[in-house]
C-alpha cells in the first residue's frame, strides 16, 4: 500500500516549524506506524536529509515514549492503542495521514515530533509515592488487600505516563494522569497514612504546569491504557476531603 | 595494561551464613557522614532506580544520568510475567535453598554459588519491599498475594501484577526515587547518555556523559560509579530489548580496563511473536507466563494446511510435553527454546512463513473460562492481537525463540564490584547470578537485590576509606581528555558522509550474529563471524552516513554511536562463543551436545568464569578464569523429563 504523510518538522524549540509531506511507498499492513516512520527515515538519510526525530523505545505499548498525534487523534484511530502498536493495516491504501507531536503548552516541543513530558515527574515528585524507605518493609502478607481493591490500583497504576490525556484535552489538563498516579496509591491500604497530604502536593503541583478539568473526557477516549475518568471523580472528591482532614490530624476540629 | 586479578572476595563459612557475616564484616560510612560521598548512578531501571533510591535514602548524595527522559521509561518497564521468591506462601515445598538450586541448576552450573546463594536469600526481602511501597501485585479474595508458577520450577513461587509486572516493580523504585529527587538527595540528569568512564591512578573516579539536547559533553565526577545499564541483547538487532537499549556504557567500561564475562551466555527467549518481514524492528516478547496455561504444538504433519483450531489432538505433537514428562511446558528458556527451532529446522513450522510453533490456550480456555483467561494474561492477548490481526481467545498464538536476555556482562566480586575499584556493576549489566541461563521471573529479582539490598551494603567498604576526600575536580586533566576523545569520537561519526544507514549495518550485523552465533554455534559458523565482523566494522567507519550536527537531538548519531560499540562488542561474544568448547545454557555448541540434543557439559574443563580483558587489540583480547566450586550444589546433566 501507499501513504502521503503531512508531518511536523520543527528544527529546535524556537524554531517557526512547518509541516512537510511525503510519500511512502511499498508499505506493508503489517508494519507498525513507526515502522513506517522508520523506513521514511532510512530514505530521508540516504538523500542527504535530516530523519525525523520521535520518541520511542519499547515498541510494545509500555514505555510511554511514543506520543504522536495521527489525523488529529492522540495515538491515532485504534481505541486502547499507543502509537506503536498501531499497525498499517488499519488504514486505507493511499491514505493522507497528518502527524503531529503532542500538543500542550506544558509539553514544549523539542524537535520534530519530540516534545519535553518533565512536568510529569514533577508531579510524581511532589507526592506520588508511599514513603517505606527500603528495609523497613513488614511481612508481604502482613497487608491484606481486597482483590478488588488490588485490581482497582493495578487499573490505575496501568497509566504509562506517554501524555496522550493532555494532548488530547481541549484545556491540556493532566488530571487523568495525575488521578491514576494517586489512585493507584490512595486507594490501597499502604497508601492510607499519607493520602491527603499526598493528594494535595500532586494536584498543587499539576496546576502549576497544566490546564484546568471541565470534564470533557476526552484524556479517557485518548488513553491507550484506557484508563477510566472515574479516576478523576476519586481524585476531586479526595481533594475535598483533604482539606478537611489536614485540619483533623493537625488536631483542630 | 596491567594484568587483571579477578577476587571474587567471597566470605568465608557455610554458604547460608557468608552474606550476615559480611554485611557485618564490611566497613560502615557513619549517617552523619554519608552525605559527604557522591555516587554516580548511570540508569534508571529496576537496578539503577532502587539503587539510586536506597543510597539517597541512606543520607548519600547521588547523581542519576539516563539517556532518556524520564527514569520510568527503562527498559525494566517491559518486563512481564512476574518477580521470584521464596516465600513458600504456597505451602508446596519452596525454601530458601530450594530457589537457590533451582537458580544454579536452571544456570546449568556456570554461577557463582555463593551470589546465587545471597539473591535467593534476599528475594524474600524484595517481595516485602514491593509491597511497601504499593506494588499492586495480584491478590487472591482474602487479600493475600497471589503466585504463579515458572519456568524450570516445579513450585509456584512467581509474584505478578497481571502481565505487567516489571512496569510495576519499576514505577515502585521509581516513585522511591523520585521521593529522593524532591529531597535533593539525588539529582537527575535525564536524556544525558554515558559516553566513557573515567579513571584516575586504576579507580573509577566519574564519567563523560553527552546532553541528547544540546549535545554538550561533560564530565560527572564522583566517589564511586554504578552501571546499571542493561543488557546488550541489541547486538544481535532484533531482539526483544527496546530500540535503545545497548551496551556502550559497558564496553566503554570494559575498553577502560573492567573485565567482561561470558559474553557467549544469551538467552533465547522461547514465546516471542515471530518476526514478520524485513522492515520489523524488534521482536514481541509474549511472557513465559502464558506456558502455565498455554501448551506448545506442532502439526504432526507438516503439509497439514488446516486451520489450527481444527486439527485435533491425535495429529498434533505436543513436543515439549512428550519429550519432558516431568516440566513438560515449563522447561527452562533455553530447552524450550532449542526445541522449538528443532521443530522449524525439521520443516514443521506453522504460520505464513512457516517460522513458527503453537502456543495454544484452547484447553485452559474450556477449563477456566475466558475470564479466567483475560484476568491473568489481558493485556498479553491485546498486545498480540495489535501485532498480528489474530484473536488469541479464537485461535492459538504463533510463537518463536528471540533474543531476549543476557547472562554475560561485566565481571563484578562478591560486592557487585567490578576488577576497578570503584566501579560497581547492577543488573543485566553484571554477569554474577544467573550462570549460563536465567530462569524465568529472576531478572527482576536481581536487578532488585542488587539496588535495594546488596549495593548498598557493601559499597559502604569502598567509601569508608575515603572519608575526608573530595571527588576529583571535573578540570582535571584525567576528565579533559576522556571529554577529548568523546569530542572525537562524535566528531568523526558525523563526517564519515558515507552511503549507508547507522540501521543497515545495524541489521547486518544481527544477521551474522543470529545466524552464526545464535541458538545453535558450530566452529565454522563462528569463524564466519569472526570474519564477517571486522569487515562490516571496518565498513561502518568508512561509509556510514550520519546527517545533521551534534548541537541538536540527533537521534541518528546516538545509533551510530551504539552500533559502533556493538561491532567491537559482537567480535568479543563470538570470541568467547568460540573458546568455551562445550555446551552450557543459552550457550549451544552443535560440536558438544547429548544424543538426545540436549546440552553437553564438559564441567572438568570449562567450570569457570571466562573474564575478558581488553588489551587495544580487538583480535586478540586476554582469557581470565575465575574457577566455579561448587560446595553447596551437586553438578549433575540437568534434567527436566
Amino acid at each position: 500500500m501507499k501513504v502521503t504523510l503531512k508531518l511536523w518538522r520543527q528544527d529546535g524549540p524556537d524554531a517557526k516549524g512547518a509541516f512537510a509531506s511525503y510519500d511512502v511507498d511499498d508499505v506493508s499492513p503489517d508494519m507498525s506506524f513507526l515502522e513506517l516512520i522508520d523506513v521514511l527515515n532510512e530514505r530521508l538519510i540516504t538523500d542527504g536529509d535530516e530523519p525525523v526525530a520521535f520518541d520511542h523505545d519499547c515498541r510494545e505499548g509500555i514505555c510511554g515514549s511514543c506520543s504522536m498525534m495521527i489525523n488529529g487523534r492522540a495515538h491515532g484511530p485504534e481505541l486502547g492503542t499507543a502509537t506503536c502498536q498501531l499497525h498499517m493495516r488499519k488504514f486505507e491504501d493511499g491514505a493522507h495521514i497528518t502527524v503531529e507531536p503532542w500538543r500542550a503548552r506544558a509539553f514544549p516541543i523539542i524537535k520534530d515530533l519530540c516534545v519535553d513530558r518533565s512536568a510529569f515527574d514533577r508531579i510524581v515528585e511532589a507526592g506520588g509515592y508511599i514513603t517505606a524507605p527500603t528495609g523497613t518493609a513488614p511481612d508481604a502478607n502482613l497487608i491484606l488487600v481486597p482483590k478488588e481493591v488490588a485490581d482497582a490500583a493495578m487499573d490505575a497504576a496501568a497509566c504509562i505516563g506517554c501524555g496522550a490525556c493532555v494532548a488530547a484535552c481541549p484545556n491540556g489538563a493532566a488530571q487523568l494522569f495525575t488521578a491514576a498516579k494517586l489512585q493507584h496509591l490512595n486507594l490501597l491500604p499502604q497508601g492510607q497514612p499519607e493520602r491527603w497530604s499526598r493528594t494535595v502536593a500532586m494536584v498543587d503541583e499539576m496546576e502549576q504546569w497544566f490546564g484546568s478539568c471541565t470534564n470533557h473526557g476526552e484524556c479517557e477516549a485518548a488513553c491507550p491504557k484506557e484508563i477510566s475518568i472515574d479516576f478523576i471523580a476519586l481524585l476531586n472528591r479526595d481533594y475535598i476531603r483533604a482539606q478537611f482532614k489536614q485540619r483533623r490530624l493537625a488536631g483542630q476540629k | 595494561m596491567s594484568t587483571i586479578s579477578l577476587d571474587a572476595r567471597i566470605p568465608e563459612g557455610p554458604i547460608a551464613d557468608k552474606w550476615d557475616n559480611h554485611k557485618f564484616a564490611v566497613k560502615l560510612v557513619n549517617p552523619s557522614n554519608r552525605r559527604k560521598f557522591k555516587v554516580i548512578v548511570v540508569g534508571s531501571g529496576l537496578g539503577g532506580a532502587s539503587a539510586a533510591a536506597t543510597l539517597g535514602e541512606l543520607g548519600y548524595e547521588v547523581e542519576l544520568i539516563t539517556f532518556h527522559d524520564s527514569p520510568r521509561r527503562a527498559h525494566s518497564i517491559a518486563a512481564q510475567g512476574g518477580i521470584n521468591g521464596a516465600k513458600n506462601y504456597r505451602n508446596d515445598g519452596d525454601s530458601v535453598y530450594r530457589l537457590f538450586y533451582d537458580t544454579v541448576k536452571g544456570g546449568d552450573y556456570r554461577a557463582r554459588e555463593a551470589n546465587v546463594y545471597r539473591l535467593a536469600q534476599v528475594s524474600v526481602n524484595i517481595i516485602d519491599q514491593c509491597v511497601a511501597q504499593g506494588v499492586p501485585f495480584a491478590r487472591e479474595y482474602g487479600g493475600l498475594l497471589d503466585n504463579r508458577s515458572f519456568g524450570g520450577a516445579q513450585v509456584s513461587r512467581t509474584f505478578y501484577a497481571r502481565g505487567q509486572t516489571g512496569q510495576q516493580l519499576l514505577l515502585g523504585a521509581y516513585q522511591a526515587l523520585a521521593r529522593q529527587v524532591h529531597l535533593g538527595n539525588v539529582t537527575l540528569h535525564n536524556r544525558t547518555e554515558m559516553l566513557d568512564l573515567v579513571l584516575k591512578d586504576g579507580k573509577a573516579v566519574g564519567i563523560v556523559g553527552r546532553d541528547l539536547i544540546n549535545g554538550e559533553v561533560r564530565s560527572f565526577s564522583g566517589h564511586a560509579v554504578v552501571l546499571a545499564t542493561g543488557g546488550y541483547g541489541n547486538v544481535f538487532y532484533l531482539s526483544t530489548n527496546a530500540k535503545q537499549s545497548n551496551a556502550s556504557a559497558i564496553w566503554r567500561a570494559h575498553r577502560r580496563g573492567a573485565a567482561l564475562a561470558n559474553p557467549c551466555y544469551t538467552q533465547i527467549h522461547p514465546t516471542c511473536i515471530p518476526a514478520s518481514d524485513d522492515f520489523q524492528s524488534k521482536l514481541t516478547l509474549m511472557s513465559e507466563s502464558l506456558r502455565n496455561d498455554g501448551r506448545i504444538w506442532v502439526p504432526k504433519d507438516p503439509s497439514d494446511t488446516r486451520p489450527a483450531s481444527q486439527i485435533p489432538d491425535a495429529d498434533r505433537d505436543y513436543y515439549l510435553e512428550r519429550r519432558y514428562p516431568a516440566f513438560g511446558n515449563l522447561v527452562p528458556r533455553d530447552v524450550a527454546s532449542r526445541a522449538s527451532k528443532k521443530e522449524v529446522d525439521e520443516g514443521r513450522g506453522v504460520g505464513p512463513l512457516k517460522n513458527g510453533v503453537y502456543l495454544d490456550f484452547g484447553a485452559s480456555i474450556d477449563r477456566l473460562g475466558r475470564h479466567a483467561i483475560e484476568e491473568r494474561y489481558g493485556n498479553l492477548f491485546q498486545m498480540y492481537d495489535r501485532i498480528t490481526g489474530e484473536d488469541p481467545y479464537q485461535m492459538p498464538m504463533r510463537i518463536y525463540p528471540a533474543v531476549h536476555y543476557t547472562m554475560g556482562g561485566l565481571w563484578v566480586d562478591y560486592n557487585l564490584m567490578s576488577n576497578v575499584p570503584g566501579l560497581y556493576v547492577l543488573g543485566e549489566a553484571n554477569f554474577s547470578d544467573h550462570g549460563a541461563n536465567r530462569l524465568g521471573a529472576s531478572a527482576l529479582m536481581q536487578g532488585l537485590a542488587d539496588g535495594y539490598f546488596v549495593l548498598p551494603a557493601t559499597i559502604g567498604d569502598y567509601l569508608a576509606p575515603q572519608l575526608g576526600s573530595e571527588p576529583i575536580a571535573t578540570d582535571d586533566p584525567v576528565f579533559s581528555e576522556a571529554e577529548a576523545e568523546v569530542d572525537d569520537r562524535v566528531r568523526a561519526l558525523l563526517s564519515v558522509n558515507g552511503s549507508r544507514t547507522v540501521d543497515w549495518f545495524h541489521r547486518e550485523l544481527g544477521k551474522t550474529l543470529w545466524d552464526n552465533c545464535g541458538m545453535a554455534r558450530s566452529k565454522e559458523s563462528l569463524e564466519q563471524a569472526l570474519t564477517d565482523i571486522p569487515t562490516l566494522r571496518d565498513e561502518f567507519h568508512k561509509d556510514v552516513r550520519v546527517n545533521g550536527d551534534g548541537e541538536s537531538l540527533n537521534q541518528s548519531l546516538e545509533k551510530a554511536g551504539r552500533v559502533a560499540d556493538f561491532l567491537e562488542f559482537g567480535e568479543l561474544m563470538v570470541r568467547d562463543a568460540l573458546h568455551r568448547e562445550e555446551s552450557c545454557g543459552g550457550h549451544f555448541r552443535v560440536e558438544h551436545q547429548t544424543e538426545e540434543g540436549e546440552a553437553l557439559r564438559d564441567d572438568e574443563d570449562f567450570s569457570y568464569v571466562g573474564a575478558w580483558e581488553y588489551t587495544g587489540d580487538l583480535a586478540n583480547p586476554t582469557l581470565h578464569k575465575e574457577p566455579l566450586d561448587f560446595e553447596s550444589v551437586k553438578l549433575a546433566q540437568r534434567s527436566y523429563k
